[in-house]
């Protein structure tokens, strides 16, 4: 099974994606206003602000009152600013029967992300520094497999966690969310674990062996001070991941327990009543905020977060 | 009394037999060195007698206890790793500390004997540190420390000096040496490094494929080796090895040595085997050859011309040819030989070596 | 010998290591009974004729050939492929240009980093509610470029079912391509500079050295990056829902959302299946050669 030592190539490595983005490469830099620079800022400026405008566009319409959305255009300015949007989305916003805004989501979302996260970290930590440093027959097949799931369409698994869960009397439940979040996040984050403990020198493991640590001991004592960073990393990727998930909160979750980005997408999207396009728009910030501030509190580690992540896709 | 003792030891990973039906009998205080190239399995041997390997045939006994299924720490071995192996989040004293806080030793008896190592190892100072505060001399000796603590009875090294500078390995070197002089303790040393070899052990045992090719002191070992395999991997420059053929009607009627238009007499060579092969290999070390005038008083001698000369402070190499063939040989280090001159070199057979270039073992 | 001990047994494989098998369970029971026996029991019932419950009332082929015989399934199919080949292509192009933009030893590299980055961070959810918006025929685009003067701009993505899928692509781009270009970048980065020395003394221009040199030797990080833009478009699902719900007139229906009504909507089970099983195949189609040229034909390392 040395194929699964190669997976390693999957650009998945604990940190060569931070370590060099740190320093630029590249030819030799010119003097300023030079045509080569006009034309690379010009490039670099043009895309930021395609990247920019739906941001900007979101924020604008979401202080803006309906009559001035329907009579200017979405890029103007708000001429009378008003949080009505914000507050109407967060606490009065409804989704079919209730009428309680996005808070319901949010903390629903809170709920679900929470012991997901905490949850998956100490089951795929576990694996992967068992999976590195306590190799047993067999151990490189499963993760074989969990790997190759990795790559599998949900879709074909959806149905047979649905039965799996009504089994445990907890299809419908948070806690059924925070299962099958634990499962599709294992893949990933066992990988990530396994890299970095397989990084960690082996005769450390063997000294403290030596010394009369057991798996348990080692685990706690010497290896997981020691992986913090990654634990970081892996709570980003989980955060994210779970906050923006759509799929399995709709299947899973009843109206009552829906996550946020369901509960989001049932307000905007309902055929009932007025459009209000500021609601709309201020209640997909309030979505966003909370893998935003990951995002821009993280920085690099997010980075190096993405490159572990993207797998998931 | 035996400290440690290796039984038809074998270890596979697959199909690859690392080590072979290996046996190996440590005397109690004694100082071993495993000594071979990287791939030889020597490492492996250190890590299969420590627990850390499951062998897959085979027995281990320490101390007379038959220990081959029990954990690293019930074996009442302390090991050294090359790459120190400090754990990186804990202060020196926790490092020293560690297994005796895992064993759950009291902890005035644990802060005695951390004071106690610290004392031989003179690291008192370093208590307090972190290991990335320490040089590599002084993370070498925490990690040496870490044993000192346990009172275990034989000592494992993995290599390790070989991540130090060339001076800081000269000295700790000595400072194991005299350590060992201290404690009594058997020691198991594992390295590449023939000088670390030669000037620590009381016995090495050269390993070649996973098996022990020579098990001997070091004097043995440098001046008889068993095989052309340890004969060339020992010394450095390397033994100089002429092919001939062997026979009779020397100058007193014995054997002789033929190559070339080259005769070398073997009457006062020591054999040790019976067997007279025709086809040998002849081996002697650079540093056996005499020049100049001294060369004539040799059993043997003959006319070289020189190719390179390569002064190294203490002494010289030389780089000639001896009968069509390349001849190296060592003189003292101001010596005024120069490319291109002819001199006259001698030796005594007596300190060669000579071995069978079928089977390439000692005759 | 003086060893008094006596041979020791061999003891049980089965409880060496113990912590960490005890470990692994969770791992197991994900790999097995999750992973491996969802994924076979979800290929055995798309033979059935399950309904709102799954029955083994085996069918044959029934399912695939309603499928392939469905119009909906059809057009699900197109956009999927118009969507992927075309967001491949863009976001290989897009993200390795902005990657080698911002490899120029560039000022800001940060701050231009952050912004390319942080639509990744958002949900396809968000994404696809936020372009919906900015593609509003009434308000968003089509109505600026209109009140600017050109009265007859037609830019209608949302509600025009033969450019819909491309309005679908605009935002997925908008996502991903922040994604790409870090992975890019990495990869740029990867490369010994001593090439770009070299380069230079031989006077070869910058874009022959990209193209000839730099992007032959990130062969790997091309594939990595394929293969995990590839799996991601297969799984394309929320961004559709949130955007146009699969409108107008289910023009940009794709293949996950299919399987998701027939499961949930149309308790059609055993067509769920089948549309789920030949997402499979069309994944095994992308991974199984990939992971064959990798670490199959040839061990290395």
């Amino acid at each position: 099974m040395a194929d699964v030592q190669t997976l390693n190539t999957v650009a998945v490595g604990t940190d060569p994606v931070t370590d060099r983005i740190s320093g630029p490469r590249g030819a030799k830099p010119r003097p300023k206003l030079s045509r080569r620079n006009i034309f690379i800022y010009g490039t670099l400026i043009v895309v930021a602000a395609y990247y920019l405008v739906p941001l900007y566009v979101m924020v604008v319409t979401s202080l803006k009152g309906m009559p001035e959305i329907r009579l200017g255009n979405i890029f103007a300015p708000p001429v009378d600013i008003t949080f009505e949007p914000w507050v109407k989305a967060w606490a009065t916003a409804c989704t079919g029967l209730n009428c309680d805004g996005l808070s319901r989501g949010f903390w629903n979302s809170v709920q679900i992300t929470v012991p997901s996260v905490i949850f998956s970290i100490a089951v795929a930590s576990v694996n992967g520094y068992a999976l590195s440093n306590w190799r047993f027959k067999g151990a490189d097949t499963f993760f074989t497999i969990l790997i190759v799931g990795a790559f599998i369409p949900y879709q074909v698994m959806i149905y047979p966690i649905v039965i799996l869960l009504r089994e445990i009397g907890l299809y419908g439940t948070l806690w059924g969310l925070v299962i099958v979040h634990s499962i599709f996040g294992m893949p990933i984050l066992t990988l990530l674990f396994r890299n970095y403990f397989s990084s960690v020198p082996e005769e450390l493991f063997k000294a403290a062996r030596v010394d009369g640590a057991g798996f348990w001991r080692i685990y706690f004592v010497i290896m997981l001070p020691m992986a913090l960073p990654i634990f970081v990393v892996a709570i980003i990727i989980q955060i994210t991941g779970v906050w923006n998930d759509f799929l399995f909160g709709v299947i899973y979750t009843k109206p009552d327990t829906y996550p946020m980005t369901v509960q989001l997408n049932n307000i905007v999207n309902s055929v009932q009543g007025v459009k209000e396009y500021n609601v709309n728009m201020a209640a997909t910030i309030l979505t966003g905020l909370v893998p935003l501030f990951v995002y821009f509190v993280s920085g690099k580690l997010f980075v190096r977060g993405i490159a572990a992540g993207a797998v998931k896709g | 009394m035996q400290s440690v003792s290796i039984r038809d030891l074998t270890l596979k990973f697959g199909a690859l037999e690392v080590l072979k039906s290996l046996s190996l009998d440590i005397e109690d205080g004694e100082f071993l060195v495993l000594l071979g190239p990287s791939g030889c399995g020597k490492s492996t041997l250190l890590n299969c007698i420590a627990g850390l390997l499951d062998i897959s045939d085979g027995q281990i006994f320490i101390k007379g206890r038959n220990v081959t299924w029990e954990e690293p720490k019930d074996r009442g071995i302390g090991m050294v790793f090359q790459s120190y192996a400090l754990y990186p989040q804990m202060t020196v004293k926790g490092n020293l500390s560690f297994g005796l806080k895992t064993a759950k030793v009291p902890k005035d008896e644990i802060d005695r004997k951390v004071a106690r190592a610290a004392e031989v190892l003179q690291i008192e100072a370093l208590l307090d540190r972190k290991p990335s505060q320490l040089s590599g001399g002084q993370r070498q000796r925490v990690a040496i420390g870490r044993a000192l603590v346990r009172d275990v009875d034989v000592f494992l090294f993995d290599e390790p000096l070989s991540n130090l500078d060339a001076k800081l390995r000269s000295e700790l070197r000595v400072e194991i040496k005299r350590l060992h002089h201290r404690l009594k303790n058997t020691m198991i040393y594992v390295t590449h490094d023939q000088i670390e070899a030669l000037t620590l052990a009381d016995r090495i045992a050269i390993m070649r494929n996973g098996i022990i090719q020579q098990l001997a002191s070091p004097n043995e070992i440098y001046n008889r080796p068993v095989n052309l395999y340890v004969a060339g991997f020992m010394g450095s420059p390397g033994m100089n090895f002429m092919e001939g053929t062997l026979t009779g009607g020397g100058p007193d009627g014995g054997p002789q040595l033929r190559f070339g238009s080259t005769s070398i007499p073997l009457d006062r060579y020591p054999f040790a085997a019976d067997a007279r092969p025709e086809k040998v290999i002849f081996g002697i070390r650079p540093e056996h050859v005499s020049c100049g005038p001294a060369a004539a008083d040799e059993p043997f001698s003959a006319d070289v011309e020189i190719e390179v000369v390569e002064p190294m402070g203490a002494d010289t190499l030389v780089w000639a040819i001896l009968d069509g063939k390349e001849f190296r040989f060592r003189v003292d280090g101001h010596s005024d030989l120069d490319e291109g001159d002819h001199v006259r070199i001698g030796f005594d057979p007596a300190r060669a070596s000579i071995f069978d270039a079928g089977t390439e073992l000692r005759l | 010998m003086n060893t008094s001990g006596t041979a020791a047994r061999r003891p049980s494989q089965l409880f060496r290591n113990l912590n960490a098998k005890v470990a692994s369970i969770p791992m197991i029971l994900t790999a097995l009974m999750v992973f491996l026996g969802g994924t076979v029991w979800t290929i055995v019932y798309s033979f059935t004729n399950s309904k709102l419950l799954p029955r083994l009332k085996f069918v044959g082929l029934d399912q695939y050939e309603r499928l392939w015989s469905a119009p909906r399934w059809w057009t699900s199919i197109e956009n999927l492929v118009v969507y992927g080949v075309l967001s491949l292509i863009f976001s290989l192009v897009i993200g390795f240009v902005l990657a080698a933009l911002l490899d120029q030893k560039i000022r800001f590299e940060g701050v231009f980093r952050t912004i390319f980055l942080y639509p990744f961070a958002l949900s396809f959810v968000v994404t696809g509610l936020t372009w919906q918006w900015i593609l509003n025929p009434d308000f968003g685009v089509q109505h600026l470029v209109r009140a600017i003067g050109w009265e007859s701009f037609t830019f209608n993505p949302l509600y025009d079912q033969d450019i819909v899928i491309y309005g679908i692509l605009i935002a997925g781009l908008w996502q991903g391509t922040g994604l790409v270009m870090c992975l890019m970048l990495a990869g740029l980065r990867g490369i010994d500079e001593d090439i770009w020395k070299a380069a230079r003394v031989d006077g070869i221009p910058m874009w022959k050295t990209y193209l000839f040199i730099v992007i032959p030797m990130m062969r790997p990080v091309f594939i990595t990056t394929l293969v995990i833009i590839a799996s991601g478009i297969v799984r394309l699902y929320d961004l559709v829902v949130a955007q146009t719900s699969g409108g107008p007139g289910g023009a940009s229906e794709v293949p996950a959302k299919y399987v998701y009504d027939y499961m949930f909507l149309a308790q059609n089970l055993g067509q769920g299946f089948a549309a789920s099983t030949m997402m499979l195949l069309s994944v095994a189609i992308i991974v199984v050669p990939w992971a064959y040229l990798e670490f199959g034909g040839g061990k290395r390392g």
